[in-house]
């Protein structure tokens, strides 16, 4: 073993190696700074360049690209309010509204100090850890699987805001959401009304960017303000390594959970994150601030998300089985290589095993290093005018979205959430509570069938079961005292998973629009209800279940607002919170959905890129009242970008009715 | 008056917008290229309708390099990949949107035909309007857990009666080889559902969760292996590869194991037959026999699928082929031109009556609505 150890340090710390790391690694922050591409797109770009080359060398570029993934995306999170990957959606939480409030700088560099912490803490764990990871990933079958996908669903008591039974509802749209498509059991399509690309199910990154980069961009522009209110960018840099010193024991914490969760198969990374959230506010006391901008909803999803590609690296390398979508394209890049994981990999193969961990570590260093360095002039995008950026954002979002399946269809579904998102921001239904039923709706279904059908009923006894289950149990406590003592407090103390509003907001006297809504929400269980009647029994039963008890809680909000309980919890209407209506200088709601959709309605006729420019050309002199001479720069300069981008990756852009009828040059077709 | 003038500006203000938005788009606007055999300055596209990073994208990355080579003019070969629908969706758009010019190729493995022959509604893809000019093969060998009791193939009617189960893809997915064998022999096998990939399937028979599974070839000869050294596997049978007379044979790598149709001779005591082993072959050459192919769509020149078809036959008979493939392809001899058309020709013929048959064995056993 101490030989592998030494082998293994000799190779990463030579001059070649290093070098093409960091090549690896300025390549994945190139591109990973760019929502929807990461490391996929990276690795097309860099295959052609593998072939030829020293594996070791070959490999060190590779991890260099897969390592700082999680590390870029962390830009758009912080500063646009886009979830770049599905590993930050919980940092959007917490990093926009400090961007929001001019401490961009600050919640960038905490967010990279903990990406660096967390990066190095994932390596040293897995110097020791590989060793006996074997037997532990094979403790963990489908039943504790499930167990852990219940401890996730746990932390909505926590993250589900001020109102219990709206955060749980909000909860079960997601698990309901979450279950369109095919049923694990059976393959049978559920709610998917014919439509082939519901069968596959919504893509997670659709619905991320739908439920909260939408909705924050469309409240900025009513707005129509620059990102940071605050003129000066002030308190920033030093500040945010500091916070990570003063909050170290949290992010040790994050780290472990990020480890861990990262080396287990089948629970994917996107949960990751939301657990280490949850933790942060179950595990502090004052919880006020997460949501509006605590630096501790950065640091602890951003120090749990680098350790959990370290973690991930485990099942990946021990049984070739990826444990997330960058590491299936590592995987695919080792075979290339000529680099075949199995148990060798701890066995005869352990110095390579060794290489791999420490480039991870130091790629991370580099990684995280060089964003926390760029941090403070980056953050100065968001006091450029909001009219200025959107464009440029929406195109991001779409382009993004459209990486998805790479179906027009993914525009529209993002549409669709988009609205839901807009709808539950502005009545306040907890979007992350959503959000992570939507994620580990299909893990829970699918490992509570399997864990029934491997062990019957029994599989509640296994003792790893019962563990995670106290887990659990402990996890729940915390959010009833929390619930409780919140209560105790008063008002004053309540907190708003979502905008940030007054210690007391203003109670809408008029609940007609939320009536509306949550009407729309009890009849959307109801439909899924009838649709798992029309299923078989283990095709039906999850979304039945979900949707019967569903339909009660949604059916208890309902009944509070048809009842006009205007001072309870579960009123809420941020029009009249944040003093929207009535004044005549903010937009209507909607107005720039249809503006959005005008986008999406005109790519199906004319084409992605016709319609952008079109997009950019009349939203830039319309709203932002931008000169000739500047719309046409600006959108000339988004196009050739969007169009090289395209080319280069070898990415299709949408293509619409026009190009379908008629034969265009490129860059139109 | 005044409302006047400010129609006029704001008609005006259209117009140059107009203007502006078309002129951002003619800035980029370039000379359609020239299409012709020799490929100099061009790039192919390949389609792969699976995510990156799969067997299928890996596959195809470790041939693109090579092909392109040997290819007249060298042209860059790029990988596209169009996953959805269960590989439906990008051989679709193949079907519709490729041009036969040589620059568009498709790759397919055995989830794109086996859709096709089952006739799934998502299916608007026709085999019979593409010419293969790869077929790349692999095998699959099937395995027990030792706590069965059994030691070979010949023991297998003793698994009667006895509680079986096995991680499953779905029953219309390649599982549906694995399963319909077990069918075909009698032995009744639980099929649990909503597994994320054979790994997944493995890792639940290394759990001990399932007790009977099988692996591709190359994913067997890494990954399990070892654990029959170790004691905690019990190989059975492989399922053979198929002679040029379209014979099962026994797999050149597991020369020890009886294949499907000796361990049905063992069991039954009679030479395979009936409907349901005619099936039984039909996808296995689909899923196993001609499991990758590399196709040109519908129209292309002949010119330019000789051209692809030395391209590819260079590569194959390179002499560090054999070397360099071993780690994706495994040992086994690939298919070009002629051979390639005729392994795709036996593994996508399926008769009505007997796609009836399939798809009726589905929807009772599986309940699978097609």
């Amino acid at each position: 073993m101490l030989d592998a150890f030494l082998t293994a340090l000799q190779t990463v710390m030579t001059g070649t190696h290093l070098l093409y790391l960091a090549g690896g690694v300025l390549l994945g922050l190139a591109i990973g700074i760019f929502p929807g591409l990461g490391g996929i797109a990276g690795l097309s770009l860099l295959l052609p360049f593998l072939y030829g080359m020293e594996p070791t060398t070959a490999l060190a570029m590779l991890i260099g690209l897969v390592a700082v993934i999680p590390t870029s995306d962390t830009f758009t999170s912080v500063l646009m309010g886009i979830p770049g990957s599905s590993g930050s959606q919980a940092t959007v939480l917490d990093g926009f509204p400090m961007a929001k409030r001019g401490e961009a700088a600050r919640a960038l560099s905490a967010a990279f100090a903990s990406s660096l912490f967390g990066g190095l803490f994932g390596a040293v764990v897995l110097t020791g850890f590989v060793l006996i990871a074997r037997p532990v990933i094979l403790a963990f079958g489908s039943a504790e699987l499930f167990m852990l996908t219940l401890l996730g669903l746990s932390m909505v008591g926590v993250l589900g805001g001020n109102s219990l039974v709206k955060g749980l509802s909000a909860c079960g749209v997601g698990l309901l959401l979450g279950s369109v498509g095919g049923a694990p059991a059976t393959g049978e399509y559920r709610m998917t009304f014919g439509n082939f690309y519901l069968m596959d199910g919504i893509p997670l990154v659709v619905v991320g960017l739908g439920i909260f980069a939408l909705p924050e961009i469309i409240d900025l522009l009513r707005q129509n303000s620059a990102i940071s209110e605050a003129a000066e960018l002030g308190r920033g840099w030093v500040n945010g390594i500091r916070d990570l010193i003063k909050n170290r024991w949290l992010a040790l914490r994050c780290a472990i959970i990020g480890c861990i969760v990262g080396a287990l198969p089948g629970l994917g990374g996107s949960v990751v994150d939301w657990i280490a959230y949850g933790h942060a506010v179950q595990t502090t006391k004052d919880k006020d601030g997460f949501g509006n901008g605590d630096v501790r909803g950065v640091i602890a999803p951003e120090s749990s998300n680098n350790a959990k590609e370290g973690g991930a690296l485990i099942p990946t390398l021990l049984f070739g089985i990826p444990g997330s979508g960058s590491m299936a394209v590592f995987l695919g890049g080792m075979v290339l290589i000529g680099i075949e994981p199995g148990p060798s990999m701890v066995t005869s193969n352990l110095d390579v095993t060794y290489t791999i961990v420490w480039s991870l570590a130091i790629a991370n260093v580099v990684g995280a290093g060089a964003c926390l360095f760029l941090s403070k002039w980056v953050a100065k995008l968001t006091t450029i005018p909001y009219a200025l950026m959107a464009p440029f954002m929406i195109t991001v979002i779409c382009f993004a979205a459209f990486q998805a399946t790479r179906d027009l269809s993914d525009l529209v579904a993002l549409l669709g959430i988009g609205v839901l998102g807009v709808l539950m921001k502005r009545f306040d239904w907890p979007r992350p509570a959503f959000l992570i039923g939507f994620v580990l709706a299909s893990g829970m279904e699918t490992y509570l069938y399997q864990a029934i059908q491997f062990d019957g009923l029994g599989f509640l006894l296994k003792p790893g079961v019962l563990i995670i289950g106290a887990i659990t149990a402990i996890s729940i406590y915390f959010a009833a005292r929390h619930a409780t003592n919140s209560g105790k407090d008063d008002s004053s103390t309540e907190t708003s998973t979502d905008s940030g509003t007054q210690a007391k907001p203003l109670r809408p006297t008029n609940l007609g629009p939320q009536k509306l809504f949550a009407g729309a929400i009890f009849l959307t269980f109801a439909y899924g209800l009838y649709d798992a009647f029309q299923q078989s029994m283990l095709g039906g039963v999850f979304t039945g279940g979900v949707c019967g008890v569903m339909l009660i809680l949604s059916g208890i909000v309902l009944f509070k607002l048809v009842t006009n309980q205007v001072e309870d919890t579960v009123n809420f209407d941020n029009e009249v919170a944040a003093g929207y209506q009535g004044d005549q200088s903010i937009a209507s709601l909607l107005h720039y959905v249809y503006w959005i959709a005008g986008l999406v309605v005109g790519c199906y006729f004319v084409g992605f890129l016709i319609s952008i420019a079109v997009f950019f050309v009349a939203f830039l002199l319309v709203k932002a009242r931008a000169s000739m001479l500047r719309t046409f720069v600006l959108c000339s300069s988004a196009v050739v970008f969007m169009a090289t981008l395209a080319h280069v990756m070898v990415l299709d852009l949408p293509s619409g009715l026009l190009q379908e009828t008629v034969h265009m040059p490129w860059p139109l077709n | 008056m005044n409302t006047m003038r400010n129609n006029k500006r704001s008609a005006g203000k259209l117009i140059k917008a107009l203007a502006a938005s078309a002129a951002c788009i003619a800035s980029l606007t370039v000379a359609n290229p020239v299409h012709a055999v020799d490929f100099d300055g061009e790039r192919v596209e390949w389609i792969i309708p699976f995510k990156e990073g799969g067997g299928s994208d890996t596959w195809a990355r470790f041939f693109a390099p090579l092909i392109s080579e040997n290819l007249p003019g060298k042209p860059a070969i790029v990988v596209k990949n169009i996953p959805g629908g269960g590989s439906t969706k990008g051989a679709n758009q193949f079907q519709r949107k490729a041009k036969d010019n040589g620059l568009n190729i498709i790759g397919t493995s055995g989830s794109t035909q086996f859709p096709y022959l089952l006739g799934d509604t998502r299916v608007n893809y026709d085999y019979k309007n593409w010419t293969p000019v790869l077929a790349s093969p692999t095998g699959g060998v099937f395995y027990v857990s030792p706590e069965l009791g059994i030691k070979s193939a010949a023991e297998l009617a003793s698994l009667r009666g006895k509680e079986l189960k096995y991680a499953s893809q779905g029953a219309t997915s390649l599982d549906l080889v694995p399963l319909l064998a077990m069918d075909i022999l009698d032995i009744d096998v639980q099929a649990i559902f909503g597994m994320k990939g054979r790994g997944a399937g493995r890792l639940a028979f290394e759990r001990g969760e399932v007790n009977v599974d099988y692996q591709t070839s190359s994913a067997y000869l890494k990954k399990v292996v070892p654990l029959v050294d170790e004691g905690k596997v019990v190989p059975i049978m492989s399922w053979g590869v198929l002679d040029e007379d379209g014979n099962l044979q026994r797999d050149p790598n597991f020369p020890d194991l009886p294949h499907f149709a000796e361990v049905y001779e063992m069991i039954h005591g009679k030479k395979p037959e009936g409907t349901a082993f005619k099936v039984w072959k039909a996808f296995f050459a689909a899923g196993f026999a001609a499991q990758k192919g590399i196709f040109l769509p519908k129209g292309t020149p002949q010119d330019v699928i000789d051209a692809w078809g030395d391209a590819v036959e260079k590569t194959v008979k390179a002499d560090d082929f054999k070397s360099r493939s071993e780690l994706v392809l495994g040992d086994y001899p690939q298919a070009v031109k002629g051979k390639a058309v005729k392994a795709f020709k036996a593994a996508l013929d399926i008769s009505d009556a007997d796609r009836e048959w399939v798809r009726n064995w589905l929807t009772s056993r599986y309940n699978v609505q097609l």
